[in-house]
């Protein structure tokens, strides 16, 4: 009994760790004070102007356009390769995924200079599109990795199956194939979509000068303090992603409980 | 010939031109001179890993490795436990604790560094609380001491331990540790005997997957160690950003990226000899 009230308290300080900043940072953003620290009073003044402040607002359409288009380019990518590399023979998928391992364990900073040595040795202008071109590099490797084990456990002979019953392989692929690989495909592409919206370093590296995502904007602020505005901000979207987690994890226990009931 | 192997060409040619290609000029860079303005020579040189030799830069080296390794030390003893009790947990609580682990992934990793920067300040929250409580006489200086960049990163990569042990911990074959416990040893000894070296897969990939995040890192060093901790990270930026020596960066670099391959190849070796499944 004692060891079950020890395991539950050792788990509240853990979990008490790893939200506090996040508390912090949403009491924050209703916090009367220009630089946060001591409690001012309460307001909702940050909330209004955070969408009149066009600085922020630019940077939160730049992080929004880089990831939407980043996770759209390497879910096809990624999705197709994936069919390509569970069809291979044993010594071809090696190479594949030893290829799609790279990087993943390469860390982010080595990324972004190798991105920018290359960019500039080609004389490519630093923005928007050596952003996006950065960004779906890391991205494909996880959507990759995300289809693959839907695909491998898909029973190969439906496949065949829909062909002998006359589907040309595209009509096989997308009434079969398809639907059954789906959940790895979204899986994977809201994972890329995440790892893009938060990502910093890469993009750290790879940006030009006027193009910011919120991270890079937020790195610049740092240093002078933050405007309670991006507290206000990323309180908006932390209860938009938990909203969505939890949409998440009511639909699945829905469809199990569902399942068990057949 | 399969048909559908044409479908990997994309990928391949995009692995190739945006990994592979820029992984080799980082190399070429890292071997070459440099012109007064930055530019390369195409000269042979190993000036730029004979400069990482010198004692301020070998110094930056030791920093970097001790606080990674503390950082990653600490995870483990914070983590496995974690790791331990939400593979304890009812089934129904378990995907919930887990799910409490990954959401602050989703919030911006730079935000909840500079939380912590609120937190340590000398006029910050803790500061305060400490002394309100009477614990303290004058405020304590903590942020931008090597101990707030260690805490910064157990931090942000404690999940990255929790994870691959729970995943490992919660396939153990029950009928194992029943087995055990038939044969007559008592939890303690099951843990230490049973439990631990089947998850040490996970422990591996924990470690692997803490101490490359904290050994690159050049934001939390920037943030919470406030300049006077300088990491290979920051070394790195510092040469690709202001310094604009990038052959210098570049050998830095290749030097991390051996350090963290050398590592891994342990690592897999000796997960994969204890428990079978590979380490990814």
């Amino acid at each position: 009994m004692v060891k079950k009230y020890l395991s539950r308290f050792y788990a509240f300080l853990v979990y008490l760790f790893l939200y506090m900043p996040i508390f912090l940072l949403i009491l924050f953003s209703f916090n009367d004070s220009r630089y946060g620290g001591r409690w001012q009073g309460f307001t909702f003044k940050w909330y209004t102007e955070l969408f009149s402040d066009g600085s922020i607002m630019e940077s939160l359409y730049t992080t929004i356009i880089v990831a939407v288009v980043a996770s759209i380019v390497s879910t096809i990518i990624g999705t197709v390769s994936a069919i390509a590399i569970n069809n291979m023979t044993p010594k071809k998928k090696a190479i594949l995924t030893n290829l799609s391992y790279i990087p993943m364990v390469n860390p982010d900073i080595v990324i972004g200079i190798s991105l920018l040595s290359f960019f500039s040795i080609l004389n490519f202008k630093l923005g928007y599109v050596t952003l996006i071109l950065a960004h779906i590099t890391f991205n494909i490797p996880y959507v990759i990795f995300a289809v693959l084990p839907k695909l491998q456990q898909l029973n190969p002979n439906i496949e065949e199956a829909a062909l002998d019953l006359g589907a040309t392989p595209l009509q096989a692929f997308f009434k079969v194939i398809l639907p059954e690989i789906m959940p790895g495909i979204v899986t994977g592409s809201l994972l890329a979509f995440t790892l893009s919206l938060d990502d910093f370093i890469v993009s750290f590296f790879t940006t030009g000068s006027g193009v910011s995502t919120l991270s890079i904007k937020v790195y610049s602020m740092t240093k002078r303090g933050i405007s309670p505005k991006i507290n206000a901000l990323s309180s908006l979207m932390f209860i938009a992603v938990l909203a969505l987690m939890l949409i998440l994890q009511l639909r699945d226990t829905k469809n199990n409980s569902q399942n068990n009931n057949v | 010939m399969n048909k559908k192997n044409i479908l990997a060409v994309p990928y391949v040619l995009w692995a190739i031109l945006f990994t592979i290609v820029p992984l080799f000029i980082v190399l070429l860079y890292s071997f070459t001179k440099r012109d007064s303005f930055g530019g390369m020579i195409f000269s042979f040189t190993f000036d730029n890993y004979k400069m990482f030799f010198e004692p301020i830069y070998l110094n930056v080296l030791w920093r970097s490795l001790r606080l990674s390794l503390y950082s990653t030390i600490a995870c483990f003893v914070i983590g496995y436990p974690m790791a331990y009790i939400i593979s304890k947990s009812d089934i129904k609580k378990q995907s919930l604790m887990i799910m409490l682990f990954v959401l602050p992934l989703w919030t911006n990793f730079l935000l909840r560094t500079y939380a912590w920067m609120v937190v340590l300040r000398e006029q910050g929250a803790l500061n305060e609380i400490l002394l309100f409580l009477g614990i303290i006489d004058e405020p304590l200086q903590m942020l931008y001491t090597n101990g707030a960049v260690i805490m910064g990163m157990v931090y942000n990569f404690l999940p990255f331990m929790v994870l691959p042990i729970y995943s490992v911990l919660s396939k153990i074959d029950k009928s194992l540790l029943e087995a055990a416990q038939d044969l007559g040893a008592n939890s303690f000894s099951t843990f230490i005997k049973v439990i631990f070296p089947l998850s040490f897969p996970g422990v591996a990939s924990g470690i692997l997957m803490v101490f490359m995040p904290a050994i690159s890192t050049f934001v939390i060093s920037d943030l919470l160690g406030g300049g006077q901790t300088i990491l290979l990270g920051n070394l790195i930026q510092n040469q690709f950003m202001m310094a604009r020596n990038w052959q210098f960066g570049s050998a830095i670099s290749m030097i991390m990226m051996v350090m963290i391959v050398i590592s891994m190849g342990y690592l897999t070796k000796h997960s994969s000899k204890e428990g079978g499944t590979g380490l990814w």
